[in-house]
């Protein structure tokens, strides 16, 4: 193997790595992927050490070892699964490593995400229908439906914005709240507290919570650990943005 | 009925999630099965079986929910995540986290405890369904593999 296709595999298998950890997959999974591919690309010895900010990975032998940042963090789980088929095709030598570096770089560059209103429409379906697997009566899914759109919008639009989860999902929380108690009050709903809950819904943050726990069962404790303080303080967030309405209730709202 | 209604909204609220989490196009109406399947579970065996123990039936939910993830996974030939996310959705304690911070707004922090005892129930039974199920998943698949 010559200098610039090791360098190629090297490069091949991080940014598969890379990919896989911003689309929001499990450590282990990208550690395997890793190891995988490096091992179809005759380096032995390869390594990795995958934490949920970044990656350090050893081809092995004298080669160097490289790293990547990981800054950004979204749950895409089409992108997991077209990482997932490429790394497929190049260990079972249905592709070559030139041609699975270009895939990778293409699958880097797209945008697989469903369009804006569509995720939107999303949320405001699902959470109305957690009103009626929460016991909600029929008469309140319209509120739980508008609540759930609108609050998801705006966390998205301001974490778009200003790049800091925590303050978007607040934000997202605090208007599905408003929301909410303005109906209560204006007498149209009732069930307050139910049409809070299912409008909430959609900025769980659940990818967080099941990889963390996964991680921290496959041993990976770092990255476990760093999931799970995210998880916290996504819960956090929507809690004190709900609990900011809830306390203008006492105050005659 | 009840169940009928159930499984209706629970398929479509985890197709939805499958949208919000971007599952790949082909794959949301297995996502809508996974998590209708978790919720009908939890719900059967919380109401018919345990008498209301939400935990244990946490419990239940989660392992079928990763049960049949894994099958779609090794069907399809793509990660399991990709299906057991949106299907573990509808099990999260949102109302009994809801509860637990209401009650601390109020300052009646014994309630509080209580709810928020809960939650840490419930989000751990969860996990050890889905891991259990793993586990034995595996166990399962390898022996078919050694004898094979």
């Amino acid at each position: 193997m010559d200098d610039a296709r090791e360098e190629m595999g090297i490069d091949a298998c991080l940014l598969a790595g890379r990919l896989m950890m911003e689309a929001g997959a499990e450590t282990y999974r990208v550690d395997d992927t890793m190891t995988r591919m490096a091992a179809t690309l005759d380096m032995e010895g390869a390594d990795s050490f995958t934490t949920s900010t970044g990656i350090i990975f050893s081809p092995g032998g004298h080669r160097r070892v490289k790293l990547t940042s990981i800054r950004k963090r979204a749950t895409d789980l089409e992108k997991i699964a077209r990482v997932n088929a490429i790394s497929r095709s190049l260990t079972s030598k249905e592709m070559t490593l030139e041609q699975a570096y270009a895939e990778l770089k293409k699958v880097e560059r797209g945008n697989f995400m469903f369009p804006f209103w569509l995720q939107v429409l999303a949320a405001a379906v699902a959470s109305a229908s957690f009103l009626i697997l929460f016991g909600g009566d029929w008469e309140n899914m319209p509120f739980a439906f508008v609540a759930g759109g609108i609050g998801f919008a705006i966390s998205e639009k301001f974490h778009e914005r200003t790049r800091v989860k925590f303050f978007s999902e607040f934000t997202g929380s605090a208007v599905i709240g408003l929301i909410s108690l303005a109906t209560v009050s204006a007498g149209l709903g009732s069930q307050l507290d139910i049409i809070v809950i299912a409008s909430v819904m959609p900025l769980v943050p659940g990818l967080l919570i099941t990889n963390a726990i996964r991680d921290l069962m496959a041993g990976h404790f770092m990255a476990g650990i760093s999931k799970g303080a995210e998880a916290f303080l996504t819960a956090f967030a929507i809690g004190s943005g709900i609990a900011l309405i809830l306390s203008l209730q006492g105050v005659g709202m | 009925m009840t169940y009928v209604i159930h499984g209706v909204f629970s398929f479509l609220a985890s197709a939805m999630f499958g949208v919000i989490f971007n599952s790949p196009r082909k794959r949301l109406l297995h996502c809508g099965f996974v998590g209708a399947v978790g919720w009908l579970v939890f719900l059967a065996s919380r109401d018919l079986l345990l008498e209301g123990d939400a935990v244990k039936a946490s419990f239940l939910g989660a392992f079928a929910v990763a049960v049949v993830a894994h099958l779609f996974s090794k069907w399809y030939r793509t990660p399991m995540i990709i299906f057991s996310v949106a299907g573990i959705i509808p099990l999260v304690p949102g109302g009994t986290a809801y509860n637990t911070m209401r009650n601390v707004m109020e300052k009646s922090y014994d309630a509080a405890t209580v709810y928020a005892m809960e939650v840490l129930m419930i989000s751990g039974s969860i996990a050890m369904g889905l891991v259990f199920a793993e586990v034995i998943i595996q166990m399962i698949f390898k022996k078919k593999s050694t004898e094979k």
